[in-house]
């Protein structure tokens, strides 16, 4: 079917909300190509001032770890507790560090 | 089902229950994608074909500024059907295909956009009644355990309360002014009062997701509960702008703090399901032709896309 050939693919849209916030994921979109994107984007996600920024990325071009992953990745962490301040008992004396 | 799939299971709805959310690429048994999927698409289905009764309204409007908010409205429908179809998506199934499925008639959406918009006062009570509806039932589903799911009805819950107030506004209105103005409100409340009420899905003892739902926290609280909310929170609305609610039957009952209210005519509601409502088959083919017409849009961007990116290689 010569439909298919007129689907448009899929970006994934990040927004800033304001200045000095970093882009957040909101959601994603068809479109043919990114300024198009761009544009949809601005109608779907934004229609009430909820961004100053916009980036849309092809979703075909993001890596994304695994969930079956997420020990490897992110387990080690557990037990190096001695990264956080509060591992470190201060005496009474000394308040704040 | 082998013994690691049933282990992935009990672990899985032991994970939901204790309500945490569950992310695209995580493990999900396969009824849990389907009943996701099937809900998440006809809630945008229902989006969608919800512009078309209201649509029909724009072009009327009595005031530029009605016709501004209108307009505004009808959009926000389309963005929350798009919203849904992108949380449908990671779920691993194609906007194409869903939207296939709408128009080949397929799909179902939402029975209530099957009643026609008559008068300018049905655009006030589709905003206070249906949007109201709509409301109770989607504010649960922002604590849904599909996160895109759950974050897509976040976005629209925030959006859909301006739409139950510009309804309501315009009941306001007709009720402030002529005879005639005040019998179109009452006429509009009298139409769309019961279609509104079945919004909730048939009763509890006979809705066929319900209990498996809830044990996977796709939905919180039963369609009889957001049903008689929903009448608690009406019956004073309509009193306090003269409204006179359609049931002879609804009191106030001390005992259960709520109201009684009248029986619902399910054989209605299933015969609108089933394709027999007044605008089943206009909805669908204003959808096909809407789809058609804009097939040459579509094809032209891709064209167009193609071309600049074969300019910018050269």
């Amino acid at each position: 079917m010569s439909e298919n050939k007129s689907n448009w693919p899929l970006w994934e849209v990040f927004v800033r909300s304001r200045q000095g916030l970093g882009h957040k994921h909101v959601g994603s979109l068809h479109a043919s190509d990114a300024e198009m994107a761009i544009g949809n984007a601005r109608d779907v996600y934004t229609r009430r001032q909820e961004g100053v920024s916009i980036w849309v990325v092809p979703a075909e071009s993001i890596s994304a770890s695994s969930p079956s992953d997420s020990e490897a990745l992110f387990d080690p962490a557990n037990d190096k507790v001695y990264r956080h301040p509060t591992f470190f008992v201060l005496p009474d004396e000394v308040n704040h560090m | 089902m082998n013994v690691t799939q049933e282990h992935l299971r009990e672990e899985f709805d032991a994970y939901v229950a204790s309500d945490k959310k569950i992310e695209p690429k995580d493990w999900m048994p396969d009824a849990y994608r389907k009943t996701l999927i099937r809900q998440i698409s006809q809630h945008a289905h229902s989006e969608i074909v919800g512009m078309l009764p209201e649509g029909k309204w724009i072009g009327r409007a009595p005031s530029l500024q009605r016709k501004a908010i209108l307009l505004a409205k009808v959009q926000d429908e389309a963005g929350h059907g798009l919203y849904l179809y992108s949380a449908a998506e990671t779920l691993g199934v194609e906007r194409a295909d869903l939207v296939d499925d709408l128009l080949s008639g397929k799909a179902k959406y939402s029975s209530i956009f099957n009643y026609p918009s008559l008068t300018w006062a049905d655009i006030g009570a589709i905003g206070w009644l249906v949007d109201g509806a709509a409301i109770m039932n989607q504010v649960p589903l922002c604590r849904c355990s599909y996160g895109p799911y759950a974050r897509a009805m976040t976005r629209v819950c925030k959006e859909e309360s301006f739409h139950q107030r510009q309804g309501y506004s315009i009941m306001m209105q007709l009720m402030k002014g002529t005879d005639a103005q005040k019998e179109m409100a009452q006429d509009a409340l009298n139409r769309w009062w019961w279609p509104s009420l079945m919004m909730f899905g048939p009763s509890d003892s006979e809705s066929t997701h319900s209990s498996q739902n809830m044990k996977w926290n796709i939905k919180r609280f039963s369609n009889d509960e957001l049903r008689q909310r929903m009448v608690d929170m009406t019956v004073p609305q309509a009193e306090c702008i003269g409204l006179k609610m359609p049931d002879p039957d609804l009191k106030w009952n001390e005992e259960k703090g709520g109201h009684d209210f009248g029986e619902i005519d399910w054989t209605e509601f299933y015969d609108v399901i089933a394709g027999n409502g007044i605008c089943n088959k206009e909805r669908l083919e204003e959808r096909n032709k809407a789809h058609d017409d804009g097939a040459w849009v579509r094809d032209a961007a891709v064209a167009y896309s193609e071309k600049r990116k074969a300019n910018k290689q050269r």
